[in-house]
């Protein structure tokens, strides 16, 4: 019999191995596959940097609103409301939503004032895969704040156009 | 472009926040897409939407291809006084919709 708790040692030893280097792979997978037809946490990331620049993103806030599970990629609703008095002296200058796995990070950004009187807004996105959705709002003090919600998407929009 | 639907109330309280919704009849089309023989299928995108309370902007958005086909917006807004609401849509051929609606303050 070959199957001697040495081997069955070995077994497990030779599986932790190629798994440690599976998931090692996995983790630098994003920074050398990235591919330009579509958004990646990366560039996700590199679209906040162009808004927020060096300012520090703080949770909170913030409330986005997603349904945890959307059945169909192409319309699914959202709502993003932000905490604050809306006057003259403190109120949401901007709110921005951003993707990882659009073709593009960018969803919309939308440009609030004092006159608008209550900082929530809806409207209709498309999704092209299971993934995370990030609000972030500027306020009258050039602060940043943010929120994110992960969405499971059933049919996605438009991925059989994407290759 | 085609037609725009919107949806405010007609009458409202001085100061009361009201809740302003846009629906405008357009494609969206992301140029991700290819026909039904594999040519690609030109970008047209609505890339801004503009609201303006006689002739004073309260809301702007700017859009992209991952918002959905006939964009619908709602927001908000302060009554300030009688006077018309100004919407505008424009896409990247540059072609503008405009619609108004009026609204009573009291």
């Amino acid at each position: 019999m070959d199957d001697t708790p040495q081997d069955k040692a070995a077994t497990r030893r030779t599986f932790l191995t190629s798994v440690g280097g599976l998931i090692g792979s996995f983790a630098v997978a994003p920074i050398v596959t990235v591919r330009s037809a579509t958004a990646t946490p990366a560039s996700m990331a590199a679209a906040i940097g162009e808004v927020v620049g060096e300012a520090l993103v703080r949770q909170g806030k913030v409330k986005l609103e997603l349904p945890p599970l959307a059945e169909n990629g192409n319309t699914v609703s959202l709502t993003v409301s932000v905490e604050s008095p809306m006057t003259e002296a403190e109120h949401v200058k901007s709110i921005h939503i951003f993707n990882e796995k659009n073709p593009q990070p960018n969803v919309t950004t939308f440009y609030l004032g004092p006159r608008a009187g209550r900082a929530r807004v809806s409207t209709r996105i498309r999704l092209a895969d299971s993934q995370k959705v990030v609000a972030i709002a500027r306020l009258s003090d050039d602060s940043f704040w943010s929120d994110s919600v992960d969405v499971m998407v059933t049919l996605a929009a438009c991925l059989e156009d994407l290759r | 472009m085609a037609r725009a639907l919107i949806n405010v109330p007609r009458k409202a309280q001085r100061g009361e926040v009201i809740e302003i919704k846009t629906l405008v009849a357009h494609a969206m089309e992301t140029g991700y897409r290819r026909d039904n023989v594999g040519n690609p299928i030109p970008r047209d995108i609505i890339r801004q939407f503009l609201c303006t309370y006689n002739g004073v902007e309260v809301f702007r958005a700017d859009l992209f291809p991952a918002i959905a086909a006939n964009p619908f917006l709602s927001f908000f807004t302060v009554a300030t006084e009688s006077g018309t609401l100004g919407f505008q849509w424009i896409d990247d051929h540059g072609n503008t919709q405009t619609a108004s609606t009026s609204i009573e303050v009291e």
